[in-house]
């Protein structure tokens, strides 16, 4: 990583650094409201670092969640991310040691970018992308550790803040909505997922694991609709 | 909870984020291409997903009485309209997370 790779990443990832600092001061705001020390919004942002598996930390550490659920549900949150992975195969490949920082820090938001930046003329491709990578990781450690400081310091009641977490996924859902024609998983995920509230109840969240199976059952069942046919 | 009882708990995070961002890699990093169902489920599974976190987050709704269901059906609308408005995910999360603190806090 030199200067002029730096110079040619920064620009790109400006939009990432207004998006980290907000969603991260949000973060460790709550994270400081649920009583936990900054410390912890460092540590968490630097090696978890995911938004909304983040978020839901949270909400696991509030609780002190059995370390199963904790692995259940950290692992379905994060699942869209086996997406992101397939479609960076080949961009990744090659890049020896700064493949596994890569793999690490494929948020939401540093796929979006890598999959839509070229690197300019002169600049080294892997280089390029790792800059991008590691500049978007320090943004959401920054902005973690300051909601976790302010929220430390200044004292507001909270109550009501977790909110942040249904509004960040009915965000990511009304972009998918509008990106996709095809609502059907959408629909089937909403109706499954009550339906298995309705029978199992919330407690710890457990009716989530009957549920994925009904989604992934489901979507199987509907793949000759949903895959071929009709494009619309 | 203790130091220790947290740190597991972040660390059992920390282990299976990375698990599901490294296993694409792990399985197909060598060449050959990913079986037709799995580019499906991947294209698929995430809004159905998504969906299913939100019900997650609204599984505490109680009918018994206003403050149990209102304040969440009225932020998160604000939330929805607000993107489709303004498209900005942080006057969207912050703006609707806002409402709901002084929905909760002041109004019901």
């Amino acid at each position: 990583m030199n200067r002029k790779t730096l110079a040619a990443a920064f620009p790109h990832t400006l939009p990432v650094l207004m998006g980290y600092l907000s969603i991260g001061v949000v973060f460790g705001w709550m994270l400081s409201a649920a009583g936990f020390a900054p410390t912890w919004a460092a540590v968490m942002s630097s090696t978890i670092y995911a938004g909304s598996g983040q978020y839901l930390g949270v909400e696991l550490l509030k609780n002190a969640s059995p370390l199963g659920d904790a692995a259940f549900l950290t692992l379905i949150i994060n699942f869209r991310h086996l997406v992101y992975g397939l479609s960076m195969l080949e961009k990744f490949r090659g890049m020896g040691w700064h493949k596994l920082y890569m793999i690490f820090s494929l948020t939401d938001e540093t796929y979006a970018l890598l999959a839509g930046v070229e690197a300019p003329e002169g600049v080294d491709e892997k280089d390029f992308y790792f800059t991008i990578a590691v500049l978007d990781h320090l943004y959401w450690i920054a902005g973690s550790i300051l909601g976790a400081v302010a929220g430390a310091l200044i004292t507001i009641n909270t109550e009501g803040i977790d909110f942040a977490m249904t509004a960040l996924f009915l965000v990511i859902a009304v972009e998918q909505w509008q990106s996709s024609a095809r609502h059907a998983p959408v629909y089937l995920g909403a109706a499954g997922t009550l339906a298995c509230l309705l029978i199992f109840g919330p407690e710890n969240g457990r009716f989530l694991i009957p549920a994925l199976a009904i989604l992934v059952a489901g979507l199987l069942v509907m793949r000759p609709r949903l895959e071929g046919g009709n494009k619309r | 909870m203790n130091i220790s009882q947290i740190a597991a708990l972040v660390a059992v995070m920390a282990v299976v984020t990375f698990l599901t961002r490294a296993l694409p890699f792990l399985l197909f990093g060598r060449g050959g291409e990913p079986p037709r169902f799995v580019l499906y489920l991947g294209r698929f599974l995430p809004p159905a997903v998504i969906a299913m976190l939100i019900v997650y987050c609204y599984r505490a709704t109680s009918f018994a009485s206003l403050s149990g269901w209102a304040p969440g059906l009225i932020a998160g609308l604000a939330v929805v309209l607000l993107h489709v408005w303004k498209k900005n995910n942080m006057l969207s999360i912050v703006g609707g997370t806002i409402l709901y603190m002084v929905l909760v806090q002041v109004v019901f």
